[in-house]
């Protein structure tokens, strides 16, 4: 390790790292703004300018920028010199001369990293005494606000969104003082992962919208480490507090999952905790359909009373906590436990699990995801369904450009000279999919095919791979699909795909159940295998629909009860009382099956948070807790268990479902919960009883932890006004609350440094007080956390040896005047609670049929007509898409209106009768606009 | 204007006193694309090199790198078997400089064949020219003389049956400063922001769209084909001084006779000025000039006897750039002549690093407050304070922002007193209603 001289003092550091990073890491305070750990350099901002000594004797040294500058042996810097002070101040001041000081107003302010440096530089006495420049802002959507007159041009915003995360729509214009960031006009940004601007940008241009209308600033917001449910990825959040109300998400830096970036869906997606819609306290239904509020004891009373009197049967929820599940099966029994999935995707994440518990390919975290030189992506719109994996993709495709950049011994922080070098030059990456999607863009090719045909490309690959493409039968599948792809050209593809995948040092499979198809699991998972039989450590990752899919799937075990088989035993009068946690079943299969399985009930208790259908045909309700307002455990899509906490105390009579359920319990005096009092004990007794989830108690630490003695605060040492939020309401400050749950604290008393990666609550450091103080929490500069990332892992990387490879069911064949459905996942409206945030719903649009271009003129339909889908199943909107396989009909899956239609059901397509197009297409069809 | 058809002026050789263009029947027959026909399959790359190398060849373009260390850098094994380039920089847009239009203008092919020779001893097998865009005469005249070399067999497939194989284009530059920048060249030729790149990796390795390429002056790549037709003693023996070659020099101005002439390296600055520009114009007298464009160091009357070369001009505290000189007269405001070049400068800043994208402006605000009387005495401290802030090669992303404080930084040594004179009489002695 090079050993280099800062001020004197000699320091051991880290081989291929630049002074920069080198100097965070050691906790020197060198201000930058440019550099960012995820992008590298490219040395616009002169921020991180230091002296450099040629030797001992050279007493004057030039300028260098930290940045830019490799550590190498015997390399002497100087950062307190007045050289390199006056340097850096005199930057600060020159990014000054135009921006407004409107710190004050800003939402920025208080966590601004201008403001840091401007403080760390000790600029003070401005010399300019011109006018500043001003620009017009722009709208640029309900996500982000804009304004360009606190830009410092540092350049970060266009390199995160189009270097980094491929964005083509917003670009830096004009050029010397007066470089514009924005689009090219007004309009919504397009990029799915638009929102980490707020984040990237070092001052206030860019800023999330939803905080600014309702804003708190960082120093006065309570936050806890919490796990985004908007998907099954498991990124890490900071969501943010005041006034009962959840005003903003930030990523949670987690070295192996998210890294410094979430989705729109994630970031702007949690607002449905602060809706109108939101239940306050238990309802009972009275004989006139309406329902009448209890308090929390009578709410039990009755609880109690039916589980005590009926034959109770319950259904989970994929997107509640294993906990509120556990307790659930635990007071239902395991045989009359439904995870509550639909009877499709029951099948579906089964067999993910299954698939990933016997591959002998690892399954791999967001970082070994970027690590992939060579990826399949088969039959999967990651972008929109679990669209962090995109990302990550984008940067996998890069590793092309490390290497060649290893050949002119470049370092991988050199970003602009890398990207320069490689240009259009990339890893491998194919995608299989029913119609274009969103990483088109960086593939190197990308194919349309009906789900059949991409199983049977899935498994011509793995046929390649293994060496028996030239063998293998005709398959069925493609003949079937023969029209679009011939058997000739489905083996000349395989084996591009095979060769590439099995030329690679990490190669990577992507699949998962948004396609629908069992087969294409299987496909996936077949590759995989027949890459690990040839001696390669291949990687399988499989998307699954939501926060806790997999986590449910390991606790109901492949034999629980679906709908259907509820409905027979309802009918069979085997039960009569339904409980269901969390889960609208009105999206889990056709409005005529759940209204005949609720109606075959006697009793049926829900517990949510928001008023759905499935509340409103509850006989009683009680009002969960969401996300925010309790704690539990997600399994994310790698099997990472991970923990939430409160980021608040619900109010009203809401309460976590985990504790609805164990008091109903208690009340039963149920034998089984009775060493059950804190949430650790539930988790505890779950990874008991479950195999498949023992490692969940080791997601993060018990309530007794400790840090250093000390509880960890939720709110930061400047939290203000806690005697005057309620003066409104009374001048006597309330006791704050208590958490016995956890060791996080409803105070900004305790220590928030160095504890475990899973008990992060907020970053703040001295004189850091953005989210750039990242790096003071991390072991070194973009780092791993120093107290660890976190999460248990729950599937362990080939563990199991390699089975035999899994029979999944073929999807049927379309017939001469049918089309098959194919879901087509929407990132804005699929996912059932982001949909309901005000922000996301604006983006969500309304629920569509998409069709081929032939396959509508067949039908003599056009853009914005109605099309009708079976006998009355729905009527949507057709979209046009020529990259749409043809013979598929995409359904924009969980959007209202598509909840009858199931994923490869074969159909009937006619125009729709009485429909009426929206005013906007009236109008270009009077202008001749359609055909 | 030089009109010798002697090997003493062999840039110049075709240029006609009406600076009618020369074509490609007229070049041939004062023995053009000899040098082309005699080299190619007959010298191998690295001959072509040696001899680059051994003549002592500087770039033309400003900064004076050797030419043939610069090309030693491109590999050669090119194992991947991908592309190299060889990019002509014609985007002349430095301050009072015209050299390279006339050899545009006047002699496209003389470029072309350097260029053929050029590439074809780094072995790219394509070429550019990258052309201001205001020179579309010269950009209109270069692509009907490539058009013919094409016909001749001089480009394209198998040049003149040796297998080797180049093409070669136009590009109008979409207009800016920066872009003879080579590596904001390099950035603009690809269609991006005209920002310029760190270096290394340096262009000779990772150029245009990654490959290795080399960018080179228009006055430079005209020399080539002399070079390797006569050697590098014959090209060493033109020059006056340790510099080889002839130099296009340029003075603008109040001269009598304002111009360009190719003229043995280190003629001495008064014989430039007083013999071929024809001294000062009655009434003029000299208080400065810029030697070599717009982003050099002021000299003064004391350095007339100065040999105008690389080392001579350094050593005098400024650059030789580009060889045009912009004088400075008596009765011009030194304050108002360098505002103007800061404004100049700022506005051509491509906005990518702190200091150039918002030094130069300030400085040029300030500039301006000390021209029309607004100026205070600390603003002498805060340009000062800027000369050192932005001056440095280091301190910046590239060299315009240090360039565009050489005038600044000059004025300030030699015509301070002018300055402290606007800031005291609160006016600019030099303009109407001035010296109150």
């Amino acid at each position: 390790m090079p050993v280099i001289t800062i001020d004197g003092q000699s320091y051991e550091v880290e081989q291929g790292k630049n002074l920069l990073e080198t100097c965070l890491s050691l906790g020197l305070d060198l201000p930058y703004f440019c550099w960012h750990p995820a992008m590298g350099s490219i040395g616009a901002c002169r921020q991180c300018a230091v002296v450099q000594y040629q030797n001992a004797e050279d007493a004057r040294g030039r300028i260098v920028m930290g940045c830019m500058t490799p550590v190498t042996d015997g390399a002497i810097f100087s950062l307190a010199g007045d050289k390199a002070q006056q340097f850096r101040e005199a930057i600060v001041e020159s990014l000054m001369l135009n921006h407004p000081h409107d710190c004050p107003v800003c939402a920025e302010g208080g966590e601004c990293h201008l403001q840091d440096m401007t403080v760390m530089v000790g600029h003070r006495d401005r010399h300019y005494r011109g006018l500043k420049n001003t620009h017009r802002n722009q709208d640029l959507g309900p996500l982000i606000n804009h304004e360009m007159n606190r830009c410092i041009t540092c350049y970060r915003c266009t390199r995160y969104y189009r270097d980094y995360a491929g964005g083509t729509d917003l670009a830096a214009m004009a050029a010397h003082d007066h470089v514009y960031f924005g689009r090219h006009q007004e309009g919504v940004l397009d990029s799915e992962f638009a929102g980490n601007l707020v984040e990237v940008c070092p001052t206030g241009v860019f800023t999330d919208k939803g905080l600014v209308h309702d804003y708190t600033r960082k120093w006065d917001l309570q936050s806890a480490p919490s796990v985004c449910t908007a998907c099954a990825v498991g990124c890490n959040t900071m969501p943010g507090e005041r006034y009962g109300r959840l005003k903003r998400v930030h990523n949670r830096f987690n070295a192996e999952v998210n890294g410094y970036f979430l989705c729109d869906r994630g970031r702007f997606g949690a607002g449905f905790v602060n809706s109108d819609q939101r239940l306050d306290y238990p309802g009972l239904r009275e004989d006139d359909g309406r329902f009448r509020a209890l308090d929390h004891h009578q709410a039990l009373q009755h609880m109690m009373h039916a589980c005590e009197d009926g034959k109770v049967a319950g259904i989970g929820s994929p997107r509640a906590s294993v906990e509120a599940n556990f307790l659930l099966r635990t007071l239902v029994g395991a045989d009359n436990f439904a995870p509550g999935f639909s009877d499709a995707e029951q099948v579906l994440v089964n067999l993910a699990l299954s698939l990933q518990q016997t591959s002998p390919a690892t399954t791999p975290d967001i970082r070994s995801i970027e690590s992939a030189d060579a990826i399949l992506v088969l039959g999967e719109d990651v972008t929109n369904t679990a669209p962090r994996i995109a990302l990550a993709l984008r940067q996998s495709v890069r590793n092309k450009a490390y290497e060649l950049a290893a050949g002119l011994r470049l370092e991988t922080w050199q970003d602009a000279a890398i990207r320069n070098l490689a240009q259009q030059q990339r890893s491998p990456l194919y995608i299989a999919t029913v119609a274009d999607t969103r990483l088109d863009d960086v593939a190197l090719e990308r194919i349309s095919l009906a789900p059949a045909a991409i199983a049977a490309l899935g498994r011509a690959v793995a046929a390649s791979i293994r060496g028996e493409l030239a063998n293998a039968p005709a398959d069925a599948a493609a003949e079937e699909f023969s029209q679009q792809f011939s058997q000739h050209q489905l083996h000349h593809l395989a084996t591009a795909i095979a060769g590439a995948l099995a030329g690679a040092q990490r190669p990577l499979i992507v699949s998962g159940t948004g396609s629908g198809s069992p087969a294409v699991l299987a496909a996936a998972a077949e590759i995989a295998r027949s890459l690990c039989a040839n001696n390669k450590q291949a990687m399988l990752s499989l998307a699954v629909p939501e926060a806790n899919s997999l986590g449910q799937a390991m606790l109901a075990g492949p034999t629980a009860p679906n709908l259907q088989q509820l409905q027979q035993r309802l009918d069979a009068g085997e039960i009569d009382t339904l409980v269901v946690l969390e889960n609208d079943l009105f999206r889990r299969g056709p409005t005529d099956r759940i209204n005949e399985l609720l109606a075959a009930c006697r009793q049926v208790i829900v517990l949510d948070g928001l008023d759905n259908a499935t509340t409103s045909a509850a006989s009683l309700v009680l009002p969960a807790a969401n996300f925010a307002e309790s704690e539990g455990t997600l399994v994310s899509m790698e099997g990472r268990a991970q923990r939430y906490y409160q980021v608040f105390q619900p109010q009203a009579e809401r309460h976590p479902s985990w504790v609805w359920l164990l008091a109903c319990m208690k009340e039963l005096e149920r034998a089984e919960v009775h060493p059950l009092h804190h949430f650790d004990d539930i988790t505890r007794a779950c990874s008991a009883a479950v195999p498949a989830l023992a490692g969940i108690a080791g997601a993060a630490p018990d309530h007794h932890f400790r840090n250093v003695g000390v509880r960890i605060p939720r709110q930061p040492h400047r939290y203000s006004g806690r005697t005057a939020m309620r003066a409104n309401i009374s001048v006597h400050e309330p006791r704050q609350p208590t958490d016995e749950e956890s060791p996080l604290a409803f105070s900004m008393e305790g220590l928030n440094r160095n504890q475990p990666g899973s008990l992060l609550p907020y970053v703040w450091a001295p004189g850091w007080n953005s989210n750039q103080s990242l790096h003071r929490f991390q072991s070194e500069a973009g780092g791993p956390l120093k107290g660890g990332t976190g999460g248990a892992r729950l599937l362990q990387a080939g563990a199991a040896s390699a089975a035999g490879p899994v029979v999944a069911e073929e999807p049927a064949s379309p017939a001469p005047g049918q089309w098959q459905l194919v879901p087509r996942q929407r990132i804005f409206g699929s996912d059932e609670l982001s949909a309901l945030s005000p922000q996301i719903a604006e983006l969500a649009g309304n629920a569509y049929l998409e069709l081929h271009p032939d396959d509508a003129q067949s039908l003599q339909l056009s853009e914005g007509d109605g099309v009708e889908v079976g006998s009355g199943l729905a009527t949507l909107a057709v979209r046009i898409n020529a990259s749409l396989s043809q013979g598929c009909a995409g359904y924009s899956v969980g959007l209202p209106g598509t909840h009858n239609l199931q994923a490869l059901a074969l159909v009937e397509l006619r125009p729709a009768t009485h429909w009426q197009r929206a005013p906007e297409l009236i109008g270009s069809d009077r202008s001749g606009g359609h055909s | 204007m030089s009109t010798g058809a002697s090997l003493d002026r062999p840039l110049t050789r075709n240029v006609r006193p009406d600076r009618s263009p020369t074509d490609l029947v007229a070049y041939e027959a004062n023995g053009g694309y000899r040098g082309l026909r005699g080299t190619i399959g007959t010298l191998s790359p690295a001959d072509c090199l040696q001899i680059v190398k051994d003549s002592k060849l500087r770039g033309r373009g400003g900064a004076g790198f050797p030419t043939g260390m610069k090309w030693s850098f491109v590999p050669m094994d090119n194992a991947d078997g991908g592309h190299k380039y060889l990019i002509c920089n014609a985007d002349e847009m430095e301050p009072g400089t015209f050299k390279d239009r006339l050899l545009l203008e006047c002699d496209p092919h003389q470029l072309i064949e350097g260029m053929i020779l050029s590439a074809y001893t780094i072995q790219a097998d394509i070429a550019y020219i990258f052309i201001r865009a205001e020179y579309h005469k010269a950009a209109r005249l270069l692509r009907e003389a490539i058009a013919a070399c094409y016909d001749k067999g001089y480009l394209g497939k198998d040049i003149l049956g040796s297998g080797y194989t180049l093409d070669m284009q136009v590009h109008s530059s979409a207009g800016r400063y920066i872009c003879g920048e080579e590596t904001a060249l390099i950035s603009s030729l690809e269609g991006k922001r005209a920002n310029p790149r760190a270096k290394p990796p340096f262009p000779q390795v990772s150029g245009l769209w990654g490959r290795p390429t080399i960018v080179n002056n228009v006055e430079t790549l005209c020399n080539i084909h002399h070079i390797i037709e006569r050697g590098a003693d014959w090209f060493q023996g033109l020059g006056l001084t340790e510099d080889a070659g002839t130099k296009m020099y340029g003075v603008s101005g109040r001269v009598k006779n304002p111009g360009c002439w190719e003229l043995p390296m280190g003629t001495p600055i008064r014989q430039i000025i007083e013999e071929y520009a024809g001294g000062m114009e009655d009434g003029y007298s000299l208080r400065g000039f810029l030697p070599g464009g717009g982003s050099t160091d002021f000299l003064t009357p004391e350095h007339l006897d100065l040999a105008m070369d690389y080392d001579t001009i350094g050593k005098a505290g400024s650059r030789m750039g580009t060889g045009t000189m912009i004088i400075l007269d008596d009765q011009t405001c030194p304050v108002g002549f360098v505002k103007n070049l800061m404004e100049f400068f700022a506005r051509e800043s491509c906005g990518f690093c702190t200091p150039c994208r918002d030094g130069l402006p300030w400085s040029a605000q300030v500039l301006d407050d000390i021209e029309h009387g607004r100026g205070r005495p600390e603003d002498m401290d805060t340009l000062a304070r800027q000369v050192t802030f932005i001056g440095a090669i280091g301190n910046t992303h590239c060299a315009l922002a240090p360039g565009a404080m050489e005038p600044l930084q000059s004025a300030m040594k030699y015509f301070r007193e002018d300055f402290e004179r606007h800031i005291t009489g609160g006016s600019c002695p030099w303009c109407d209603g001035g010296a109150h």
